[in-house]
């Protein structure tokens, strides 16, 4: 385990100087010299060269015989109505990683005894891609529970060895992917937003992190399965095609809980969650008191939008935290994201900038947001939100 | 109650600034601070000593500046810091990490609960906690907002959802990633930040953990970062002027656009 710097292929040009997040590299002699005490042997350097003169060797282990692995198993989250839709999303990339791969798509259902096995629920899991549905079920089983969800994963795993393994990276899939991944001691890759197969049939993954500021890609070599947790509403949904699948009900039974659910709230001040909504109004500083959110509420309403927040209005105690974007907050992915007197902080960008739409409305023209804006207002959201709504419900009326 | 608190030393984001050319991160001169999510970790272990009595130890795994975040926590209230710091420990993905934090704390030993923050804001992966807590053996909890009730024994938290939250009952020893919502982290007071100073911290390496060399850092991690780079920024950036009424047609004919 080492990093060093080819000296025939090192012209000196410093590209690597900056990059280093440690600052433990300096060019002396034309030369890039690391400093090893600050070397944290990230990487970042050695995608920034240009002449492929640094880098990185390791000692690899075998744990695992890649080659016994084969198959896509995608972890099939359920919700209250049914299947969450990050599952749908799943499937068409599952589907393409599958194909590439030449091998098979499976999605594991873990369930009780009130599931139905033969209904729309598997049926359309088949139809949008799935070759085989895992269920693996027991009484156990009826809602999600950290230990006996973990318990079934890695029993299915086991049996059926599949090269890839993906779920939502939603609450439910975050807790519950690193346990697995920690019991079976391979790699997992957080809230991927991009995977793709390369030449040596390795699953490339790609993720944001420093709150999307950079992006890196990560691979898993030499232990199976490989496993990532996919950012919700990136991929698209995949459509129903008529098409055949196989079913195989596994009776499964975990050990012993140390935990129990006592009660699932639902919070009635989330309407629309944040998560879910195409479209979120957000509102910061500039709302100024916590009854002006019930103007940006109005607004959310007639466009079915979720409400969200910058963290000042949280921190005033003006809305709860659970409608906070951002880096100590959410992070939301919305076809169309509307900021309400927010300055755009990096902290804040860091939860939404990847929106696929940001609209701003700001009185400071200086303001940051308007730099990931699509369409910047420079003007005050007391005097266009109200016009906004007027003209909205003109409209639908 | 003996609670072990993991943090870590994290770049400050407050002072990370984009270079308006080339919009990269400029990373040159950036202060590292405790991760912003850890301090609500610690404060909560602080809150429960202060309650019913006990223990917190802090650890970290990091270079010898990560001392800085750990004399900080004593600062704040914790009893003893432990640094894990090795040039064998560098390169770590998550699952090398909590290995390693997990030899640590068996080292440790004798504890009642182990309380993280949510995620890093350098990483953002919520990984660590989780696989510690799978490497111990123990229950997890994560994304807990309030711990309703706590004794050695067991616990009562609320944990959020995305709809809403939950309340979970779990035996200890357990471990927590909490969410900023469950407290107000406190200052370190000044009779703290005296004590802090004179403070021994102890520096553990791979023999005093009694790891396997195999098992941490670059050597230990599955995971391998083939490329980092910049995220392409479309946004046009464009302004707009004008009357209230204008603003609100601008908007409404935007909406319309990307919706058709």
């Amino acid at each position: 385990m080492s990093i060093k710097v080819i000296e025939d292929s090192c012209n000196g040009c410093e590209a690597c100087v900056p990059a280093c997040p440690y600052e433990a590299i300096s060019v002396q002699d034309g030369i890039a010299r690391i400093d090893l005490d600050n070397c944290n042997l990230c990487g970042a350097c050695v995608s920034e060269c240009p002449f492929e003169a640094i880098v990185i060797e390791k000692e690899t282990t075998h744990l695992r015989s890649p080659s016994d692995y084969h198959g896509v198993l995608v972890y099939g989250e359920r919700t209250s109505e049914g299947i969450h839709k990050v599952v749908y999303e799943l499937l068409s990339k599952g589907r393409e990683l599958a194909d590439k791969l030449n091998t098979e798509l499976a999605v594991a259902l873990v369930v009780n005894k009130e599931f139905p096995t033969k209904d729309e629920i598997i049926d359309g899991i088949i139809a949008r891609g799935a070759d085989t549905v895992y269920i693996v079920r027991n009484e156990a089983f009826k809602e999600f529970l950290i230990e006996p969800y973990t318990d079934a994963l890695v029993y299915l795993i086991e049996k059926y060895k599949p090269e890839v393994v993906l779920a939502g990276a939603t609450s439910e899939g975050r807790s519950l992917l690193p346990r697995v991944a920690a019991r079976l001691k391979t790699g997992l890759t957080a809230d991927c937003t991009g995977l793709d197969i390369n030449e040596d049939g390795l699953l490339v993954q790609t993720r944001p992190a420093f709150g999307g500021n950079i992006m890196a890609r990560i691979i898993c070599e030499h232990r199976r399965p490989q496993m990532a947790t996919v950012r919700y509403k990136v991929m698209e949904e995949a459509t129903e095609n008529e098409r055949k699948g196989d079913v195989v009900i596994e009776e499964f039974v975990p050990r012993i809980p140390q935990t129990t659910l006592l009660q699932d709230v639902l919070d009635e001040t989330q309407k629309i969650n944040l998560e879910d909504a195409d479209i979120i109004v957000s509102g910061g500083r500039g709302i100024q008191d916590a009854k002006n959110f019930t103007l940006l509420q109005e607004l959310a309403d007639l466009l079915g939008a979720a409400l969200g927040s910058s963290r000042p209005p949280v921190d005033d105690g003006w809305i709860p935290y659970s409608h906070q974007v951002g880096q100590t907050g959410k992070t939301v992915r919305p076809k169309v994201y509307i900021a309400c007197g927010i300055s755009g902080s990096i902290q804040h960008l860091a939860g939404m900038s990847s929106s696929d739409y940001i609209i701003a409305i700001n009185k400071d023209s200086d303001a940051p947001i308007f730099k990931v804006a699509d369409l910047g207002i420079v003007g005050d959201l007391f005097e266009v939100v109200p016009v906004l709504i007027k003209r909205l419900k003109a409209g639908s009326s | 109650m003996r609670i072990i608190v993991c943090i870590k030393q994290v770049p400050d984001t407050q002072d990370i600034k984009i270079d308006p050319e080339t919009n990269t991160l400029i990373r040159e001169g950036v202060p590292s601070i405790m991760n912003p999510l850890d301090a609500y970790a610690l404060e909560e272990a602080i809150r429960i000593k202060e309650k019913g009595g006990g223990e917190v130890i802090v650890i970290s795994m990091g270079p010898s500046q990560a001392e800085d975040i750990l004399r900080e926590a004593i600062g704040m209230g914790a009893d003893n810091a432990v640094l894990l710091t090795d040039v064998k420990f560098k390169g770590a993905d998550t699952l090398a990490t909590s290995y390693t934090l997990k030899k640590a704390i068996e080292k440790i030993g004798d504890y009642n609960l182990i309380l993280c923050g949510k995620q890093a804001i350098d990483g953002d992966t919520a990984q660590v906690g989780p696989e510690i807590a799978e490497l111990l053996g123990i229950p997890q909890v994560t994304y807990v907002r309030k711990i309703e009730e706590i004794d050695e024994k067991r616990a009562v938290i609320e944990r959020m959802t995305e709809w809403g939250y939950q309340v979970i009952e779990t035996f200890l020893p357990a471990l927590f990633t909490v969410v900023k919502e469950i407290n107000v982290p406190r200052l370190p007071s000044l009779r703290g930040k005296i004590k802090a100073k004179s403070a021994e911290i102890s520096h553990w390496g791979l023999d005093d953990i009694e790891a396997e060399q195999e098992r941490v850092g670059l050597s230990g991690s599955p995971t391998k970062v083939i490329k980092i780079f910049t995220p392409e920024r479309k946004k046009t950036g464009k302004k707009f002027v004008g009357t209230r009424e204008e603003a609100a047609d601008k908007i409404i004919g935007f909406l319309k656009d990307i919706s058709s």
